[in-house]
């Protein structure tokens, strides 16, 4: 079978998002990378659906020249190749990723044969726009189903749970699917070093797509206002039990 | 929080060190020490906070072993240190070798027990390791790994349990007042502090700390890469965070220890990732902590296979996964030293920078020994901030340097062994002459010296048999026989030196004499143009330095000193200055030839008109001569035991000086002679100190053999020991020894270079009763008495002519002899030469 | 010129009528449950063409699971850009917005080109105004006339939560435990507070990377966003990951041994210290006084 996961890079905030000078960017000047936190549970699955079933996995990504190193990152944990979509840099809305996506998708499939699953992340953790997976699944005319926290395969279909305000919402839809899913679908494994050192060697094909014009434009960030409440200090150690009882008796939880 | 409006000691940053520093001040009797820093506490962010915390005992550095010794004698006494034992590991014969070296080192540090294994007794224990692609370790059981936080904790809770300790976390330091050269306050963002003194103890970001007091502290923040792996199957359940020893991969500049359940790799061996301390995050910019940086997987590439080579059962194990990695942030400086003392820019401002967990207790220790009074125990002047010369100070040396040193953290790194960047700094005005003459430069402060000339290997030919050659490749490292052939030479004619590398300040004014009274143990109230070798001593009376001091005028003294210790020198000298007197640095404006050899007077005569007879210019004096248009102040005296001139002239001038000098030479045979000769072998066989090796703080004059026959009616530093020292019975005596036999058991000839253990004749180390070990402080060829000549201090008891004792190299002992005890020379102990 | 909404009659339905009703009048409203079971292709091809006949001005839901997927399909079978999780919308040519990005931890401004605005509205973000009501959109043709390949995803079947303790979003309050509580057993303490309080427990995303505890009990961004009148947060530092899990929280406790770990800095009240100490004496100090 084949199986693709599509991810992001994106920067590995700590307690504060500090921007650029412009206030178009986020300052990664001090910053990691990795991929969004769903997209990894995409990738485990992937990989180990691969291991299950045998097959081809392949990772996708759009973004600059170091997003390789989310493909390799991907590619450690098990995914046997990648395919760059690279940018220099800048913003991508979600309209012109996902048809970037299909071009490379279709080309992909084109030699290599039809992926049975491509997961995407249910939203990237910084642009947050809900929408690549489905645009894509929609352009390829297959079955998509979101915000998933398990995912079965029943011989030709796929069982999926959706995870909604009370239970899971089930969805049994026929492969190929585009799915998109949510961390907790699975406890993705660390890298192991053999694994690392294997990813090294992995293919990435490159192939840069044309920016065109967002139409979801980005203008400026700002940090929201009323970040840093003032916090009142309860006291130090043991010694603060009882002005914490006191706290909890006057909201009226105890 | 409010902070203490004044304070004796305002100590800045609470790492390991500042965190030791202003306990040990408070423990010697100092109060109203306030310690700050911009980070929470217990973990400030700085590079304490993410250090591996482990301590390997054995450097070849006697001053870095001694600290960390110190250090993990604290951290035991604090119950933090938990032993692990480490094995260092050879993967090639070459690291085999170097290993045996550490043992050597380890022998006359005396580290102990330490041992060189089999590659199945490293296996024993450490089970998970892959013998097979090992030769050998040197293994360590005292080796350990520390909670450096908790040690913190510990220490500033003591000094506050002594009322002496203001503790002031989330306290920025915004900038610091200097008045007169001497620092003033300390400016926060809570606030000024009025300060007697401020210490620098914040690591990477010294150099910013102390710029705002218009001081430099030369180091640079560089990424060192550690990555956590787990959970590794073999240490489930682990009692403690380490119950194996930590190893060492010498040879792919790696380490591997157990954490707990998991395992630590780290690594020296990418590329140097230097930062400017103003690029570091603030705690709030940073993602972890201002010091630990986003992994860069792409430089750890290779190390992920060396990991995997050595521990393939965990590295391996597909169920083990990096769960962790970062690029931590440390500090390096050119010369791979901590930059420790009072700053030579601002009176008053300490550093303690450039350290790590390992030595940071007893480096605190030290500098408050050294603040309070006025002296360490432990010897620094390898750490000396004061050693640094200005070209040294520079971003561009700072880096160049850190970035080559980066690298040899664990390397093998040969005793001579040359830096590759930022040469050419400094060149004598007759450089260009010496290239024509093939000369190979060695640095020293900078300067390029010639150590021998290729140009001079026809002598090779000449002296045949007389020269010593050598086999061995690491003897033969960085050395030539020529330099013994250049020696020959100078012994039979005339040699003609590069001296450019000389110190030079001159102490001018009403004050002068008192000056340099001050600093010199020797009597300076000589009549002008008298030339006086004399120690400097320390305020426990051990060698600060030692230096010549001319006397050209009432008022008016000059001091030369070697280059390495010319900038610590001339901050002594400085700091001992007495009102009237003023201290005008020469270096520059200077340079120096020697001329020595039974030609010498032959050769200067024939370019002056000036008597320089016997008579008409007698042994240590000096004056002014005419060289054809040139006014030469000549120097009769001489550190290779020959007869000769020192020669100083405008710098400008050098070039000219030298070619006539050269000229002049010609009929005599006058060979060019590099410092091979001048720092080694013509010093060796007259039994001459040299400062750094014999000559430390840790040993006195009585020890060295240089008492003279009475002491100076005026005080001077170190006076009160002195006296003491002279009445003591010596607790060693330094000797010279030659080497009986040097051959291997493979049958080859082996040379010592220095710092080997000297062992008793049944293989014992030989200590004296303040605890000190023999070991070889200089060692080098003697080739006019045909020996290969050791110095070492020796025990009164082994001190003694005729002794035959072991030294122990490269893993084997060879026999030596003691032959002289005291300061005799080997080669011409009547002095007839010099005097002649 | 009239405005679509899908809704479901929530609060952060209400919240995009609000915001909505800026974009045109009168505002159309098509119901969440119009096909039952949920089927969101279904109700994308009903929203494009009933926006089609309106002619409508703008499609606005809320920014809720159900909202952004159905409008992303919208989005992608009508080819147009959709903004998610707005703040704040001005129409115009491009329409000027404001939407969340890091789950709310920055704000984006941008321009939206579109014939016809596709904008969600980030829930509990804009104060609920009082206007017309919209009028319901009759779907049934619509409904009739659905194709098949629209009903190929629809819910089928429904599992109900696994019966474990108090539920995260509904809790009142909340003892949450980062990387300080150190491993799986350190939750021992956390627990037992929790039943002392009858409280959920919580974590950081660390704590679940780490397999401490499952998913289900993380609080933040990619975990559950909760509402509680009290969280209490220990040993956990405060990514922005986690932080945009509380903005829903009444009161914040932080109780940390480093006291300028952001979630000390972002907290109502704090208790400096090794959370081991601190927990059991809470806990210890309850039973005394009950």
């Amino acid at each position: 079978m084949r199986i693709s996961a599509c991810i992001k890079r994106v920067p590995i905030t700590g307690g504060r998002i500090l921007l650029t000078e412009d206030a178009r960017a986020i300052n990664t000047q001090h910053l990691g990378f990795t991929m969004s936190p769903h997209e990894e549970c995409g990738v485990e699955e992937a990989v180990r659906l691969i291991e299950a079933n045998k097959g081809d996995s392949v990772v996708l990504t759009l973004g600059p020249r170091e997003a390789v190193e989310q493909l390799r990152d991907a590619m450690a944990l098990g995914v046997d190749r990648g395919i760059h979509l690279q940018t220099d840099g800048r913003e991508w809305d979600g309209e012109a990723t996902a048809t970037a996506l299909v071009d490379a998708i279709r080309a992909d499939e084109a030699d290599h044969g039809r992926f049975d699953i491509i997961f995407f992340g249910n939203e990237s953790a910084d642009s947050g726009g809900f929408q690549v997976g489905i645009r894509v699944a929609y352009a390829l005319g297959r079955a998509c189903v979101t915000g998933l926290k398990k995912v079965t395969l029943q011989g030709a279909s796929v069982r999926c749970e959706q995870e909604v305000e009370a239970g899971r919402d089930v969805y049994v839809v026929p492969l190929p699917a585009v799915l998109t899913v949510k961390e907790g679908l699975n406890l993705p494994r660390y890298p192991s070093v053999p694994g690392r050192m294997r990813a090294r060697s992995k293919p990435v094909s490159v192939v840069t797509p044309i920016r065109p014009d967002p139409r979801l434009e980005l203008v400026s960030l700002a940090v929201p206002a009323g970040q840093g409440r003032r916090a009142e200090s309860l006291g130090s150690g043991a010694a603060a039990a009882p002005a914490v009882v006191e706290l909890l008796r006057k909201a009226g939880v105890l | 929080m409010s902070i203490p409006a004044h304070a004796r000691c305002v100590v800045i940053g609470c790492g390991i060190v500042g965190n030791s520093l202003a306990y040990h001040l408070t423990r010697l009797g100092w109060r109203d020490i306030v310690l700050l820093d911009k980070g929470p506490l217990p973990n400030p962010g700085g590079s304490t906070g993410h250090a591996s915390n482990f301590i390997y005992l054995v450097d070849h550095s006697k001053e870095m072993t001694a600290l960390t010794v110190e250090s993990v004698r604290q951290y035991r006494e604090m119950g933090v240190f938990v032993q692990s034992g480490g094995v260092e590991v050879a993967r090639t014969t070459e690291r085999l070798q170097e290993l045996t070296r550490r043992m050597a080192s380890a022998n006359s540090w005396g580290i102990e027990p330490v041992a060189m294994l089999a590659p199945e007794q490293v296996k024993e224990l450490v089970p998970y390791i892959n013998e097979s692609v090992i030769l050998g370790g040197f293994y360590t059981p005292g080796v350990g790994v520390v909670d450096s936080l908790r040690a913190g904790t510990l220490m500033r809770e003591k000094g506050q349990a002594a009322g002496a300790l203001h503790v002031a976390p989330k306290i920025e330091v915004v900038g610091i007042d200097v008045e007169h050269g001497r620092v003033k306050r300390v400016r926060t963002t809570d606030g000024d502090i009025e300060a007697e003194t401020v210490a620098i103890t914040c690591g990477v970001w010294s150099p910013r700390v102390a710029r705002m007091a218009g001081a430099r502290i030369p180091l640079t923040p560089a990424v060192h890469q550690m990555i956590d792996i787990g959970p590794v199957p073999r240490f489930r359940g682990a009692k403690s965070d380490i119950e194996h020893p930590i190893v060492r991969d010498m040879d792919t500049n790696m380490y591997e220890r157990q954490a707990g359940g998991d395992l630590e790799i780290g690594s020296y061996a990418h590329r140097p990732i230097l930062y400017d301390p103003d690029d570091l995050p603030s705690v709030e910019q940073a993602a972890l902590s201002p010091t630990e940086f986003p992994f860069t997987q792409v430089d750890f590439e290779e190390q992920m296979q060396h990991a995997l080579e050595l521990m393939p059962e965990i590295v391996g194990d597909e169920s083990v996964g990096v769960k962790y990695a970062i690029n931590g942030i440390l500090s390096l400086t050119p010369d791979g030293m901590p930059v420790l003392g009072e700053s030579p820019d601002v009176k008053g401002l300490w550093s303690a920078a450039a350290v790590w967990v390992k030595e940071g207790p007893g480096t605190g220790r030290a500098v408050a020994e050294w603040m309070v009074h006025g002296e360490s125990e432990i010897d620094l002047h390898s750490s000396d901030i004061a050693r640094f010369h200005e070209h040294q100070k520079t971003r561009a040396h700072v880096r160049a340097r850190a970035a080559e040193g980066f690298n040899k953290t664990y390397g093998i790194v040969h005793p001579s062994e040359q830096w590759a960047t930022n040469r050419n700094i400094r060149l004598a005005p007759f450089h260009v002459r010496e290239r024509e003459l093939g000369a190979v430069f060695f640095e020293a402060a900078g300067w390029e010296r010639p150590q021998w000339y290729e140009s001079n290997a026809p002598l090779l030919e000449e002296y045949g048999d007389r020269v010593n050659r050598r086999t061995a490749e690491w003897e033969s490292r960085w050395w030539s026989p020529i330099i013994n052939a250049e020696h020959l030479a100078m012994r039979e004619r005339a040699g003609l030196f590069d001296l450019s590398a000389f110190t030079i300040f001159d102490l001018i004014g009403p004050g002068a004499l008192a000056s340099a009274q001050c600093a010199a143990l020797r009597q300076v109230d000589v009549p002008v143009g008298r030339v006086v070798y004399t120690p400097v001593l320390s305020p426990n009376g051990g060698f600060k330095s030692d230096l010549t001091i001319m006397r050209l005028g009432d008022e008016h003294f000059r001091v030369v000193t070697g280059g390495a210790a010319g900038m610590s020198d001339r901050k002594w000298f400085r700091d001992q200055l007495v009102a009237g007197a003023e201290l005008a640095d020469m270096t520059s404006s200077m340079t120096t030839i020697g001329l020595w050899g039974p030609r010498a007077r032959d050769i200067l005569a024939s370019t002056t008109s000036d008597d320089v007879s016997n008579e008409g210019f007698k042994f240590g004096t000096c004056r002014t001569i005419e060289i054809g248009t040139q006014r030469v102040l000549a120097s009769r005296i001489s550190y290779v035991g020959d007869l000769g001139w020192e020669l100083y002239v405008p710098i400008e001038q050098g070039l000219r000086l030298w070619d006539a000098l050269w000229e002049a030479g010609r009929p005599h045979g006058l060979a060019a002679c590099g410092i091979g000769v001048y720092g080694s072998t013509g010093r060796l066989e007259k039994s001459y100190r040299a400062h750094g090796n014999e000559l430390e703080t840790e040993y006195n004059v009585v020890e060295a053999g240089m008492t003279a026959p009475r002491v100076k009616e005026e005080d001077f530093i170190g006076k009160a020991a002195h006296l003491r020292h002279r009445e003591e019975e010596p607790a060693a005596i330094l000797c010279s020894l030659t080497v009986d036999d040097h051959r291997s058991k493979g049958g080859e000839k082996r040379y010592m270079l220095g710092r080997e253990p000297i062992l008793t004749r049944d293989g014992k180390r030989i200590v004296d009763r303040l605890g000190r070990g023999s070991y070889v402080t200089s060692a080098g060829a003697g080739p006019s008495v045909g020996k290969h000549i050791l110095m070492a201090y020796l025990t009164p008891a082994e001190a003694v002519v005729g002794n035959r004792l072991l030294v122990e190299y490269m893993g084997e002992r060879y026999p030596v002899t003691v032959a002289v005890a005291g300061a005799m020379p080997l080669f011409d102990p009547e002095n007839t030469r010099i005097r002649g | 010129m009239s405005v679509l909404i899908l809704t479901d009659g929530s609060d952060a339905s209400r919240q995009a009528l609000t915001l909505a009703r800026r974009f045109g009048d009168p505002v159309h409203a098509v119901h969440m449950d119009a096909v039952a079971p949920f089927a969101p292709d279904s109700l994308a091809a009903i929203l494009q063409q009933v926006a089609d006949e309106l002619n409508a001005a703008a499609v606005f839901a809320a920014g809720t699971d159900r909202g952004n997927e159905v409008m992303a399909r919208l989005a992608a079978r009508a080819g147009l850009p959709l903004a998610a999780n707005c703040v704040a919308v001005t129409p115009g040519a491009p329409a000027a917005l404001t939407r969340l990005r890091w789950g709310g931890s920055l704000l984006e401004e941008a321009r939206l080109h579109s014939p016809r605005p596709l904008i969600t509205v980030a829930p509990h973000t804009v104060s609920i105004e009082e206007g017309p009501e919209p009028i319901d959109v009759d779907v049934a043709r619509f409904v009739e006339e659905l194709d098949e390949r629209d009903l190929l995803v629809r819910a089928s079947d429904h599992v109900a939560p696994q019966d474990g303790g108090v539920s995260l979003t509904t809790a009142k309050v909340i003892v949450s435990g980062g990387r300080g509580v150190g491993s799986k057993e350190g939750f021992a303490i956390i627990e037992e507070l929790a039943g002392l309080l009858g409280a959920a427990v919580g974590c950081s995303r660390a704590v679940t990377s780490a397999g401490w505890r499952p998913h289900s009990d993380q609080v933040g961004q990619t975990g559950t966003k909760v509402a509680p009148e009290v969280y209490i947060a220990c040993g956990i530092s405060g990514a922005t990951q986690h932080m945009a899990g509380l903005k829903g929280a009444k009161r914040i406790l932080a109780i940390n041994s480093d006291p300028q770990a952001p979630l000390m800095l972002n907290a109502d009240y704090t208790v400096t210290g090794d959370l081991k100490e601190v927990v059991p004496a809470i806990t210890a100090e309850i039973r005394k006084r009950t």
